[in-house]
């Protein structure tokens, strides 16, 4: 367990001035035993700056320091951390016990601690019946749990994962992740968990930070994130549908953005008008597509239903009425949250 | 196969068939030949049947006591210079080669590219364009007639690095990133990782390299004077010089089968690696 | 260099030492004499070495104007041309064939590869041993059967043809095998949907897996052009010696004609010299202008 501190790092490419900077300044405070993933959408540089606390990439500016200890220049095999890689990494040609045990062997462990320390993990992650099968033998799930066991045995202070699901298919995804958060809960070692996929970053971290283009928009808990984004950017990530970021809405002033999440709008005789474009039934939910009324604007406005009320006619008007609390400003210049009045 | 073309595959197969005939065609001539007496060669046209001599023609041969007009070295010590030579070429080339494009793939360092392209050259020049000073420098390093002057000169050529680079470039990065996470440092990637994933490309280069090795004629004919330390490939040449009843055919023939036999052999078995490798490096 | 590793080792001496060995062979026994033939081109020596004039470029001048070096330019290309188009032909042929059988695949395949073991040297003697005009096997089947006198001690179109046969022999093999994978590289889905356009084998052939081969193919060029210039030494000293006079004298038989039975270390070197920017010259010319006809 250990905590994890990004000050000011900087990732740049290149040098004078031909550089291409991809990481700007993250700054972040991970305490010991969280559970912190990083999210957003490809060439954030979210693996970038995973890759960086590993030591397979240099730090450019600031500094990243594993409890305390400034790791700039520290190789990777003595940061005391272990790495889930997103396509497994296993050795091809080694069988699972000879994979889980390699580290240990050069780290001069010996046989019988090696022997004990992979059993046990072979225990929690169920794959003692494959320790003498190479790779190729396996399925996808299964490797990725070797993957795991490999990352395991090391006893680290952190665990970094690099998109390890992105290679399975929905319903093992599912599955996987589940694991992790009880491998999480069982060995509570502080952990980096990169995904593209927000749904992931909702369900595993107790903090995430959304990355865009090179910079952290925010860094808060999946709740914060969900009720009070930072920016337009974070608004409209988080969340499926996502948030309406509206410019015409009837309550809109110049310069700012209207935020309403499409499930925070109640459909009220009265209200905000709407000319019914579309309906998607999703079973249980229904997603209606509408442009304002009272505008010129094509503005596109998705409002989430249950079967409580009718389905809209095509053409028809629609009025809803956003939630009071459920409102949010953002600047339209700079993207950023506006303070509630 | 996509539709049932019966006449093209007759068509296809009386093709291989002819394809086979006409190569195989001249081995088996010589093996027949190899089992005759000379005079029954030289009563033209000579039996198409293999005849009776078999034993006694290799005996002839392997000890030296051919009688032929041309030369009459003993078999048996070319075929063992052969095959030290083309032992050493090839455990030589292959150990080097690993060695520099290991260097030359993960390893950042000045003077890199330059290194990249010198070797580079030595693929497009083999050792027939610059044969005069090559033996110099090794008549000057008194390394005439000794398995070194036969050897070394033909490691120099980076066929085998350049090869062996293409493969380790398909390697995926991972693979690397997960050893130097385990604590791996380059030597011991090297020993624990590379080699056992490059098995099937060496296999290959073994066999290239051995064929090489034991077909190489231009450079020993040159690098050797004495016959002591001619490898088969050019005693053979040299047994044909007494023109054509002059020559034992016989005794030239069994020496013929002999020389084709041990790389022959070292296809035949390393088949499946060999055309794996080969074709796998090529791109 | 296009394509580089992301990750990699740091270590300031590692690399240098892993490399030492080949570069300190490919020192001494590449760069080295081939300077030296740069050097010994611009000079003249005697036979001995004791007298050395620099002469600057009238070694080459001698040369260029010399009918018999001209002549064995011809030759050359005669040759290469030949001996690759014939090459390339034929096992493309046998591979197209060899593709479509099922059965007793793995016995062709090894037949075929057989020729590749054997030394340029030893085919030679075998060919001219079938084709010796007083004892050879062929030559008695082309005089009793069809009339034809085979004499390629006195005819040089026959010595060319011998040469040209056994050389290709030798070859089949190799080129056999590329060919042989890349067709098997071609994805079938591509030759069953020609097929359902209506396209049968032989248009299937030309519009589809021909120029999917084209990479192989170009590869094979380049590899037997090469081979074609050097590799078929052997071959020329075991048969016609060059022969009849000097009408199977490629460039690399002369050097060394010159070179170790004449003495003349001048001449030689300067015709090393020429042969190698002819070989570089024509790697490139393949690289630039052929190279892009090629559909990768």
């Amino acid at each position: 367990m250990a905590s994890i501190s990004l000050r000011n790092v900087f990732k740049r490419y290149g040098t004078g001035s031909k550089a291409v900077a991809v990481i700007h300044g993250v700054n972040a405070e991970i305490a010991h035993g969280e559970f912190i993933v990083i999210v957003g959408p490809s060439g954030c540089g979210k693996s970038t700056l995973l890759r960086m606390v590993a030591g397979l990439e240099e730090i450019t500016g600031g500094e990243i320091a594993i409890n305390d200890r400034v790791v700039n220049h520290i190789e990777p095999s003595e940061r005391d951390i272990a790495m889930v890689f997103q396509n497994y990494a296993l050795y091809p040609h080694m069988n699972v016990f000879d994979n889980m045990a390699y580290g240990l062997k050069i780290a001069k462990v010996p046989m019988d601690e090696i022997k004990a320390r992979v059993d046990k993990a072979a225990r929690i992650l169920e794959i003692g019946p494959f320790m003498q099968r190479k790779p190729r033998e396996l399925s996808g799930g299964q490797r990725q749990r070797v993957a795991m066991g490999r990352a395991i045995v090391r006893q680290p202070q952190v665990f970094l994962f690099d998109e390890p699901l992105s290679n399975l298919d929905a319903k093992l995804r599912a599955q996987t992740r589940l694991e992790i958060q009880k491998l999480h809960r069982e060995l509570g070692i502080t952990s980096l968990f990169v995904t593209h996929d927000q749904v992931e970053a909702m369900t595993l971290a107790q903090r995430m930070i959304v990355m865009n283009a090179g910079v952290m928009e925010q860094f808060g808990t999946p709740e914060d994130v969900y009720t009070r984004p930072a920016t337009t950017f974070v608004a409209g990530f988080i969340g499926s549908p996502p948030m309406n970021l509206l410019k015409n809405a009837p309550d809109a002033q110049s310069g700012t953005i209207t935020g309403v999440r499409p499930e925070h709008f109640d459909i009220t005789p009265t209200g905000w008008a709407l000319t019914v474009e579309a309906v998607e039934m999703l079973g249980a939910e229904r997603l209606v597509y509408g442009r304002w009324s009272h505008s010129q604007s094509d503005e596109l406005v998705i409002i989430r239903t249950d079967e409580s009320h009718a389905v809209p006619a095509l053409g028809a008007t629609l009025h809803v009425t956003p939630r009071a609390d459920r409102i949010h400003h953002f600047d339209a210049a700079t993207g950023r949250r506006l303070p509630t009045p | 196969m996509v539709e049932r073309r019966p006449l093209l595959d007759m068509l296809a197969h009386a093709i291989m068939v002819v394809g086979v005939l006409i190569v195989a065609f001249p081995l088996y001539l010589a093996f027949v030949a190899s089992t005759h007496t000379a005079r029954d060669i030289l009563q033209v046209p000579m039996p198409l049947l293999p005849g009776s001599h078999l034993w006694d023609n290799y005996v002839a041969a392997l000890t030296g006591h051919g009688g032929g007009a041309g030369s009459n070295a003993p078999v048996a010590r070319m075929m063992w210079v052969s095959l030290v030579t083309a032992l050493v070429i090839t455990f030589g080339k292959i150990s080097i080669s690993l060695l520099s494009a290991f260097a030359l793939v993960y390893f950042r360092f000045p003077l890199r590219g330059f290194f990249f392209w010198a070797i580079f050259v030595t693929l497009m020049l083999p050792v027939e364009v610059r044969i005069s000073p090559t033996y110099k420098v090794v008549s000057d390093l008194g390394m005439l007639n000794s398995y070194a002057g036969l050897t070394v000169p033909l490691i120099a050529s980076a066929t085998a690095t350049f090869l062996f680079r293409q493969f380790f470039l398909t390697v995926p990065d991972e693979l690397l990133e997960a050893a130097r996470m385990d604590g791996a440092g380059p030597m011991r990637f090297f020993k624990d990782i590379l080699l056992p994933l490059s098995k099937t490309s060496i296999a290959a280069l073994f066999v290239i390299q051995f064929i090489y090795g034991w077909n190489q004629y231009l450079w020993p004919l040159l690098a050797t004077t004495s016959e002591s330390m001619y490898p088969v490939v050019v005693g053979i040449k040299m047994m044909v010089a007494g023109g054509d009843s002059g020559n034992e055919w016989n005794i030239v023939m069994a020496t013929a089968i002999m020389a084709m036999l041990p790389p022959a052999i070292v296809v035949v078995l390393m088949q499946r690696w060999f055309i794996k490798g080969l074709v796998d490096t090529e791109k | 260099m296009s394509v580089e590793k992301r990750v990699y080792f740091k270590s300031a001496w590692l690399p240098w030492l892993l490399m030492a060995p080949q570069v300190a062979v490919i020192a001494v026994f590449f760069f080295w004499p081939a300077a030296q033939a740069l050097v010994q081109s611009l000079q003249e020596q005697d036979a001995f070495g004791l007298n050395v004039n620099w002469v600057g470029l009238d070694n080459f001048k001698t040369l260029l104007s010399d009918s018999a070096y001209l002549e064995s330019f011809q030759t050359t290309a005669v040759f290469s041309l030949l001996v690759a188009t014939l090459g390339i032909g034929l096992s493309l042929m046998l591979a197209v064939f060899a593709d479509r059988i099922v059965r007793a695949a793995l016995l062709y395949r090894t037949m075929l590869i057989v020729p590749y073991a054997v030394a340029p040297a030893v085919a030679g003697v075998l060919w001219v041993f079938m084709f010796s005009p007083s004892i050879g096997v062929v030559s008695y089947a082309l005089s009793h059967s069809l009339g034809f006198e085979w004499n390629h001690l006195l005819n040089s179109g026959h010595a060319m043809a011998l040469i040209v046969t056994a050389a290709v022999w030798k070859q089949i093999s190799y080129n056999f095998l590329f060919f042989l994978a890349g067709m098997q590289s071609i994805p079938k889905s591509l030759i069953e949907a020609a097929a359902m356009d209506g396209a049968r084998p032989w248009r299937r052939f030309w519009t589809i897996q021909f120029p999917l081969l084209s990479p192989t193919t170009f590869f094979l060029l380049v590899i037997n052009m090469v081979y074609a210039f050097f590799d078929t030494f052997a071959i020329i000293d075991a048969t016609t010696h060059g022969g009849p006079g000097r009408d199977t004298v490629i460039l690399v038989y002369k050097v060394y004609q010159d070179g170790f039975k004449g003495g003349d270390l001048g001449g030689s070197a300067a015709q090393s010299v020429i042969l190698m920017l002819v070989v570089i010259g024509l790697t490139v010319f393949q690289f630039r202008y052929i190279e892009k006809k090629v559909q990768y």
